[in-house]
C-alpha cells in the first residue's frame, strides 16, 4: 500500500462521511466515456492522459478562482446542472481499433455515458466514433491528426486538434524559414509507419510539399513496433536528405534515435510530428542523443501564474512529468466538452451537440496556445493552431518558430550527441 | 557489392544473434518436456528489468547485471516450475498453451503496475560505444551480445551431448518412467532445465536491455520472433536455433533495406512458412 492508496482511502472516508451528513445537493454525476490505450505499446499515454484528466476535474468539480477565465474553474461543478460532477469512465483501447470500436459500445450502452472522449491514436478514434455516430452520442477528439477523420460526414464527431494538413503547412513555412537563413531543406525525407496516423499524415505532408513544387524525394515505411531499423537508418544515410520528417509512436522514435547513434547518422535538420518525440519518456530515454530535434506543439506554458503554469504544476504534482503537448491538447479538449455539457444545462446528447456547434471560446479562455475554439460543420475546430519547438539541450523542448512566441532561436544543423 | 550492403548484412547478422540468444531457452524447454512457453518474451522482458534496476540502484553496468539477472530469473525459472508448469504438464495441451499465456499477462501487468508504462533506456556509454573498421559499424553492445549468443548456444549444447547432466535431462525427456526406474528424479531434472532456460532468457534480456527500450509490453514485440526462430531451426535444437536466428537476421534486414521495411515481414514468413512445408521438423529438428 502506497501513499496514493492510503490518499483514496482517506478520501473515500472523507466522502462517507459527507454522505452521511445528509449533504445530497451535490450528488449529480454526468459520466464521460473516455478510451485510452492503457496498456500495449502506447500504455504511457494512456497513463498520462488519465493523470491528466484527472486533474481536469478536480478543475471542474472543485473551486479554483486562481484560474481566471478559465470556464468552469471558478466554482465547484457544473453550473448548468446544479453544480453536478463530472466523471471520467476509463476504458483501454490496448491500442487496438477493433477493441477501441468494443469499448466505445460498452460505454454508450452499458455506462451510460453522455459523450464519449477518446481516443489517442487516429486509427481507433476511426472506429470508436463510428460507433457513437450510429448511437448519437457526441464524441470530442483532442489528439487525432489523421486529416480524414472529419471528412466523414459525421453529425457527433468534434475534433479540437490542429491536424496533419495545418501541420502540414506549419512544416512547408518553417522549412522555408530557415532556408532563408542559411539552411538546406531542398530534399525532404519521410519516415512512418503503418498505422492510420503513419500513413495519413505522410500522404499529407507529401501532399502540401507536392503543392509547393517540392516534391518529397524519399518516403520510408516501416511496420509499428519494429524489432529493428537498421535498413531504414542506412537508407537514409545513403540518400543524404536535406531535411527528416518522423512520424512515430514512442517505442520506435526512441529505436530509431539509438539505431542512428549506432549508425552515426544524424540529417542536417530533424522534423518530429510530435507523437512519440512529445512523449516525456521519449526526452528521458534518449533525449540525450536527440539534441536539436524539432518537434510541433500547441502547448507553451505561460510566466508563472498563469493558469498555464499552475495546471502544468498540478499536472506534475499529480503524475510526477512535465507537462508535453500531447497531454495538454487532451485537457484542453475535455473542458471544451464539459463547457459544452455546461452550457447545454442537460446530458440529453441532442443538447450536448448543439452546445458543442456553438462553442466559441476565447484565446484567453484557453490553457494552450489555440487561437480559439469554433467548430465548422464538420467537426473541426477552425481556430487550431500549432509551433515549431525544439530540443536543444536534450531535455526540454522550447519554442523556436514562430518568432513572434519563440523564446530562443533555432539551433542548426542537428546536433545528436 | 556495394558498401552499405556490407553493413547491412553485419547488422542483420548480430541481428539475428540476439534472436538466437533470446530463443535458446524457449527451444530447451521445449525440447525437455514438450511445452511451448507463451511467457518467455516476458522473461526477456523481466531480465531487461533486472539490468535496469541494476543499473538505477547500484550504477552496474552488464558485468553486475548481466549475471544478476540469469540467477533472478533462473530462481523464476524453479518457481514457475513448482507452482505452475509441473501440475499444467498433466492437463491438456490447452491448459498448458493457456496456462503459460495467463503467467505472461501476470509477469506483463505486474511489471506494468510496480514500473509503469513508460519507456526506459539504458545509458548508451554502459557498454562502450560503436567500433568501426574501415567505415563498417558495429555496436560494441550487440557485439557483446552477439558473442555471448555463441557462447550460450555452444554450453548449451556441450552441457546436453557431453554431460552427465544433459544425459539424464535427455533422459527424462525421452521416457519419465524408465528414466524414474534408473534413479533419476523428473522433477528435479525438470526443474533444472526451467533454471537453466529462464536464466538463459534472463541473460539475454540483460544483454538487450543494452541497446533495445525497456517496456512492460517488449516482450510481445520479441516473443514472435523467438517462436519463428525455435521454429524454423527446430523445436528443441538448441543449435538449430543459433543458425535460425542467423538466417532471420540476415533475410529481415536484407529485405528491409532492399525491399522495404513494411516488406520484410512477408519475406520472412513466406521463406519461413515454405521451408517448413518442406522441412515440418524445421532446420534441425527431429521428426
Amino acid at each position: 500500500m502506497n501513499f496514493k492508496h492510503v490518499t483514496r482511502l482517506f478520501c473515500a472516508a472523507a466522502m462517507f462521511l459527507a454522505l452521511g451528513s445528509g449533504a445530497q445537493a451535490q450528488d449529480k454525476v454526468i459520466k464521460i466515456g473516455v478510451i485510452m490505450p492503457m496498456s500495449g505499446g502506447t500504455a504511457s499515454i494512456g497513463a498520462h492522459a488519465k493523470a491528466a484528466l484527472e486533474v481536469a476535474m478536480d478543475i471542474i468539480n472543485n473551486a479554483h478562482p486562481e484560474l481566471g477565465n478559465l470556464p468552469l474553474a471558478k466554482n465547484a461543478g457544473l453550473a448548468g446542472l446544479g453544480g453536478a460532477k463530472i466523471e471520467a469512465v476509463f476504458a483501454d483501447n490496448q491500442g487496438n481499433p477493433a477493441t477501441g470500436q468494443n469499448q466505445a459500445l460498452r460505454l454508450i450502452t452499458e455506462e451510460k455515458v453522455a459523450a464519449v472522449f477518446g481516443s489517442y491514436q487516429s486509427g481507433v478514434t476511426l472506429t470508436s466514433s463510428a460507433i457513437a455516430e450510429k448511437y448519437g452520442v457526441p464524441f470530442l477528439n483532442s489528439e487525432s491528426v489523421a486529416a480524414n477523420l472529419t471528412e466523414r460526414g459525421f453529425k457527433w464527431f468534434f475534433r479540437t486538434t490542429p491536424i496533419a494538413t495545418d501541420f502540414a503547412k506549419i512544416y512547408v513555412d518553417f522549412l522555408a524559414d530557415i532556408k532563408a537563413q542559411g539552411a538546406k531543406t531542398d530534399s525532404v525525407a519521410v519516415v512512418h509507419d503503418n498505422t492510420e496516423y503513419g500513413t495519413s499524415v505522410a500522404n499529407t505532408i507529401a501532399g502540401a510539399f507536392k503543392e509547393k513544387g517540392r516534391p518529397i524525394a524519399l518516403d520510408i515505411a516501416y511496420p509499428v513496433n519494429a524489432t529493428d531499423l537498421q535498413g531504414q537508418v542506412l537508407q537514409l544515410k545513403d540518400k543524404k536528405p536535406d531535411v527528416v520528417i518522423m512520424i512515430s509512436y514512442t517505442s520506435d522514435a526512441i529505436l530509431f534515435a539509438k539505431t542512428m547513434q549506432s549508425l552515426d547518422y544524424k540529417p542536417p535538420v530533424l522534423l518530429a510530428d510530435d507523437a512519440g518525440y512529445s512523449d516525456p519518456s521519449f526526452t528521458k530515454a534518449v533525449g540525450k542523443i536527440s539534441q536539436g530535434a524539432f518537434n510541433r506543439s500547441s502547448w507553451v506554458v505561460g510566466p508563472p501564474g498563469s493558469a498555464s503554469a499552475i495546471i502544468a504544476d498540478m499536472y506534475k504534482k499529480k503524475s510526477g512529468e512535465e507537462m508535453d503537448d500531447t497531454v495538454a491538447r487532451q485537457m484542453q479538449g475535455f473542458f471544451v466538452l464539459a463547457d459544452a455539457i455546461d452550457r447545454a444545462g442537460s446530458t440529453e446528447p441532442a443538447k450536448i451537440q448543439a452546445a458543442l456547434k456553438a462553442t466559441d471560446l476565447k484565446p484567453e479562455q484557453l490553457m494552450i496556445g489555440y487561437k480559439g475554439v469554433k467548430f465548422d460543420d464538420k467537426g473541426q475546430n477552425v481556430l487550431a493552431s500549432g509551433a515549431i519547438i525544439q530540443l536543444q539541450d536534450g531535455e526540454n523542448y522550447v519554442s523556436v518558430w514562430p518568432k513572434a512566441n519563440a523564446e530562443k532561436a533555432p539551433m542548426l544543423p542537428y546536433k545528436g550527441w | 557489392m556495394s558498401f552499405v550492403l556490407v553493413q547491412v548484412i553485419a547488422g542483420g547478422l548480430l541481428l539475428g544473434a540476439v534472436y538466437a540468444l533470446f530463443s535458446s531457452g524457449l527451444t530447451l524447454v521445449w525440447g525437455m518436456m514438450n511445452i511451448v512457453n507463451f511467457a518467455h518474451g516476458d522473461f526477456v522482458m523481466l531480465g531487461m528489468y533486472v539490468a535496469y534496476v541494476v543499473y538505477t540502484l547500484m550504477g552496474g553496468g552488464p558485468i553486475l547485471g548481466a549475471p544478476l539477472a540469469t540467477l533472478v530469473l533462473a530462481t523464476v525459472g524453479v518457481v514457475v516450475y513448482f507452482a505452475l508448469i509441473r501440475d499444467i504438464m498433466k492437463g491438456p495441451m490447452l491448459a498448458q498453451i493457456l496456462g503459460t499465456f495467463g503467467l505472461a499477462l501476470l509477469l506483463r501487468y505486474s511489471v506494468f503496475w510496480w514500473f509503469g508504462a513508460n519507456f526506459l533506456s539504458m545509458p548508451s556509454n554502459i557498454v562502450g560505444g560503436t567500433y568501426a573498421f574501415a567505415g563498417l559499424r558495429l555496436e560494441a553492445s550487440r557485439l557483446l551480445a552477439g558473442v555471448v549468443a555463441l557462447l550460450v548456444t555452444f554450453g548449451l549444447h556441450l552441457l546436453l551431448t557431453r554431460t552427465s547432466l544433459g544425459s539424464k535431462m535427455l533422459a527424462v525427456a525421452e521416457d519419465q518412467t524408465a528414466a524414474q526406474l534408473m534413479g533419476i528424479r523428473p522433477d528435479t531434472m525438470q526443474a533444472i532445465a526451467w533454471a537453466i532456460a529462464a536464466g538463459a532468457t534472463g541473460l539475454a534480456g540483460a544483454l538487450i536491455a543494452n541497446f533495445f527500450y525497456i517496456v512492460p509490453t517488449v516482450g510481445e514485440t520479441l516473443g514472435i520472433v523467438a517462436f519463428v526462430t525455435v521454429s524454423l531451426g527446430g523445436f528443441g535444437s538448441v543449435p538449430g536455433a543459433l543458425v535460425a536466428g542467423l538466417l532471420i537476421g540476415v533475410i529481415e534486414s536484407l529485405s528491409g533495406y532492399l525491399i522495404g521495411a513494411v516488406y520484410k515481414d512477408i519475406v520472412v514468413y513466406v521463406l519461413f512458412l515454405s521451408f517448413l512445408w518442406f522441412r515440418p521438423q524445421g532446420l534441425m529438428g527431429k521428426m
